[in-house]
């Protein structure tokens, strides 16, 4: 066999004292070698079970999401839908972009993203977010007599926390079908009390917009008397505000206003 | 079988148990052991690496330069590591959520490196192998002990079975929610330490501190 086949380079290599700089190097690059091969064909030949999984993951958050609203459940039977039907709007033109994938929209990272999108005036900035994102996921609900549901994910400034909670309203798109907050970091037992199902209750059926177009809702210390009021919570008033200067922001001329205008003169 | 390799096997379940008589891999025992269904798979993983990382260790023990040899040992871990939370994550997503960081702070769990450090370094593949399988049971073994415990008592199930009737539920069982916390988990432990060196007083350690006194100061 001759001296510089490669298995007796191997024997040579092998038999090198540990102590040379020469077998250290070609002992460490041989364990990583083998070690990142390992690991990267594991990592490929994963990936799309794993992906699989993330997906059934964001599916069961929206079903759970559709279990939090109140009275949603029933009025998904009442219509006879099976699902919701999820789109991307252009929050500037209010029209359905059906260039981006649903599915593949990252709303959360679209919210800190200077490049996706618009800075705001701190006047036109109810819900405290300073950048708006262009696009914005929305869910519509249609069901045997037109449009039942439009579900909106929407954000804002707490106390001391960012607040996301799901806005879901009733196919009129003037009435509030159901609030739901999701995420909150509010002061437990106080501010956090935003969460609870009892406070949340009192936003369906609430009229949030009037027939000009203009958002009503507002948020009143004592009992709330109108159709467009909403009870502040005693000791959590900023939350509470926070809350209400959201859904307005959200509603407005800067959020899905302009998408609603169009739902509703039937553009879309 | 041979005797020997049997001793291998069985002597770090409970003579030699890494956790109560080392002393290592505490802080994933504490943070693992709330439900039965997250220690076992945490367990699972590392029996998985432990036996791999000290049979590959030991297969390369010759070749490996004392100077380079920690690094190429973690390497090895790492790399199994990594792979064994890429598995779970394909095949046991919502488990792998509620393990979150503690998959890949195997890398870090003492009992691995020790045992390849210690054993495998010195060792053929095949008691390296069952010292691996030996260790990684004896680690199992006192992180489904204390998750027994901890899930009976703390949410009155086993395996996310109801067992207990609670009280939320109409039942009797008011379940104690210390036993949810991580420092319930250490109360445990330190009481299975207790347990096992009263039956093996061999494990006692001499107290390297003692509490002086006057007399053996040699003051009157």
């Amino acid at each position: 066999m001759s001296k510089f086949s490669p298995l007796a380079l191997w024997r040579r290599f092998l038999a090198l004292p540990n102590e040379r700089p020469a077998k250290a190097l070609g002992v460490a690059f041989l364990v990583a070698l083998v070690a990142a091969t390992t690991v990267s064909v594991t990592a490929v030949m994963l990936k799309p079970r794993q992906q699989a999984n993330i997906d059934a993951a964001r599916e069961a958050k929206l079903a759970a999401m559709i279990e939090t609203l109140p009275g949603l459940a029933d009025i998904l039977r009442e219509t006879g839908a099976e699902t919701l039907e999820a789109v991307v709007v252009d929050l500037q033109t209010g029209l359905i972009d059906s260039a981006i994938k649903p599915a593949e929209f990252d709303f959360v990272a679209a919210q800190t993203d200077p490049e996706q999108g618009t800075s705001l005036l701190p006047e036109d900035d109810a819900a405290g977010i300073g950048l708006r994102p262009n696009f914005a996921p929305v869910y519509l609900l249609r069901g045997r007599d037109g449009l039942a549901l439009v579900v909106l994910p929407v954000y804002g400034k707490g106390y001391q926390s960012t607040i996301r909670a799901y806005l879901a309203l009733e196919g009129d798109l003037s009435t509030i079908a159901g609030l739901s907050i999701y995420e909150q970091g509010e002061t437990p037992g106080l501010g956090a009390r935003i969460a609870d199902p009892e406070w949340l209750s009192q936003w369906s059926d609430k009229q949030a917009v009037d027939e000009q177009g203009n958002v009503t809702i507002t948020l009143v210390r004592g009992e709330a008397e109108t159709a467009s009021e909403i009870d502040g919570i005693t000791g959590a008033t900023r939350s509470s505000t926070g809350v209400v200067n959201l859904v307005r922001f959200w509603l407005g001329p800067s959020g899905y206003g302009p998408f609603l205008t169009r739902l509703q003169a039937g553009e879309i | 079988m041979k005797r020997s390799s049997l001793k291998q096997l069985t002597s770090p379940l409970i003579d030699n148990n890494p956790i109560t008589l080392q002393i290592l891999g505490i802080c994933s025992a504490l943070a693992v052991t709330t439900k039965l269904d997250t220690a076992l798979t945490m367990s699972l993983a590392l029996i998985a690496v432990l036996t791999t990382a000290s049979s590959a260790i030991s297969l390369i023990r010759r070749h490996l330069p004392s100077s380079i040899r920690l690094v190429i040992q973690i390497t090895i871990i790492a790399s199994l590591v990594i792979v064994a939370d890429q598995v779970l994550r394909a095949f046991a997503f919502e488990i792998s959520q509620r393990l979150s960081v503690f998959v890949g702070l195997i890398v870090t769990n003492c009992i691995v490196l020790g045992r390849a450090e210690t054993f495998a370094m010195r060792n053929p593949v095949w008691p390296s192998f069952l010292d691996g399988l030996g260790n990684g049971l004896g680690y199992g073994l006192i992180l489904m002990v204390i998750a027994t415990i901890r899930e009976l008592f703390g949410s009155g199930s086993l395996f996310g079975v109801n067992v207990l009737p609670l009280v939320s539920e109409g039942g009797w069982f008011q379940p104690l929610g210390f036993m949810l916390l991580a420092p319930s988990a250490f109360i445990l432990i330190g009481v299975l330490i207790w347990i096992i060196r009263t039956r093996r007083p061999a494990q006692v350690e001499e107290d390297e501190y003692p509490i002086l006194t006057r007399q053996s100061e040699g003051r009157p």
